[in-house]
């Protein structure tokens, strides 16, 4: 029963370390701060003004 | 503990389904005040500029909203996508890995601001309630639609002169960055109101739209228009939490069906691309067939056949 659980969460296992492992790039890359330049700033698109 | 029990599970077996509902428009309260908890924006018509804002959290929240703390998920992905050094956001995309693998569209059930006010807006009292029309089920797809085109292709390959794409969806559609945003904003600063134009309009009429038909239709938003939405519908089937479906104990009754109002059929699909955890399903089971969790196993129809 174990090893049956075990296998049925194998697939969200692997899709939740992709996820940690993309995260862990994009942060190294550079891209949370790209977020967060766009979100100190009031978006214009955003509230139907620009 | 007694009382905890009985606010949790209701005085009777009867109770439990509007208890536990409650509860989780409780907990919509909580999350959509946690990450709106930078109150000072309200007073002062600015919006939070630490560094928490660079983390996106799991729902539709604007971060041009004055409380909030952290970003949308879409529009960090589209600003991400749309900006002329990086193509790819390895970052959000991760992050909706991350979020979707753990609980799917439980996010849209707990999780989204958004999705709260609609489930309050659907609590006003209508004539006539629809509960699905001739074209609801092809509508669905066009969620999808709107994720490829407005938050992937458009930013991605619409761009200005040095390679600067818009957040489109956010732009065009997006009624959450219209309510939590753009009314609060224009409302507190006199110097915006004379920048409002036909875009401004827009929006209005959008959202306008979309609050009169949460009054007769449950969720129209999630159900026809999100994008972030379809992304976590994709994790549904595969999330650490999902619901399981004991075929031995169900009695097909039908309750479940009846009454979810995503209109979905746990028992052809106990975690439909529509499903989105609000658990109203489970509570209504008079069974308990349908469980949820991380450890559960769905006992299948074929399991049921093999042992009989």
């Amino acid at each position: 029963m174990k090893q049956k659980i075990l296998k049925s969460r194998l697939t969200s296992l692997v899709l939740l370390c992709i996820g940690i492992a993309m995260m862990y790039i994009g942060v190294h890359r550079g891209e949370a701060l790209v977020v967060m330049n766009k979100a100190i700033r009031v978006c214009m698109e955003c509230i139907g003004i620009g | 503990m007694d009382k905890l029990k009985e606010f949790i599970n209701g005085k009777s077996k009867k109770d439990k389904y509007k208890a536990r509902n409650n509860l989780r428009h409780i907990f919509q309260s909580f999350w959509f005040l946690v990450t709106n908890s930078f109150f000072e924006g309200f007073k002062t018509g600015k919006i939070y500029s630490g560094e928490l804002k660079q983390l996106c959290v799991p729902g539709m929240n604007c971060y041009s909203c004055p409380g909030a703390k952290g970003s949308c998920p879409i529009g960090a992905l589209q600003a991400v996508i749309g900006s002329p050094n990086y193509k790819f956001s390895y970052y959000v995309v991760g992050f909706l890995f991350f979020v979707g693998a753990l609980i799917g569209r439980g996010v849209c059930g707990y999780l989204c601001p958004f999705g709260l006010v609609q489930d309050l807006l659907h609590k006003i009292p209508f004539v006539k309630k629809i509960e699905t029309f001739k074209w609801d089920k092809p509508l669905r797809k066009a969620k999808y639609l709107i994720l490829l085109v407005f938050v992937i292709l458009l930013p991605l390959f619409l761009v200005d002169i040095i390679g600067q794409g818009a957040p489109y969806f956010c732009k065009l559609i997006c009624p959450v960055g219209m309510l939590e945003g753009g009314i609060p904003l224009v409302w507190m600063n006199t110097s915006m109101r004379g920048a409002v134009g036909f875009l401004y309009a827009w929006k209005g009429l959008i959202l306008l739209l979309t609050i009169l038909l949460s009054i007769i239709i449950y969720r129209p938003f999630c159900k026809y228009i999100c994008p972030l939405g379809a992304i976590y519908s994709l994790f549904n089937s595969v999330s650490f939490f999902r619901y399981t479906l004991d075929h031995q104990k169900c009695i097909h009754c039908g309750r479940c069906k009846a009454v979810c109002e995503m209109q979905c059929d746990p028992v052809q699909n106990c975690n439909d691309l529509e499903c989105i955890r609000c658990g109203k399903c489970k509570n209504a089971c008079p069974v308990d067939a349908i469980a949820c969790g991380v450890t559960n196993l769905d006992v299948s129809k074929e399991t049921v056949k093999a042992k009989a």
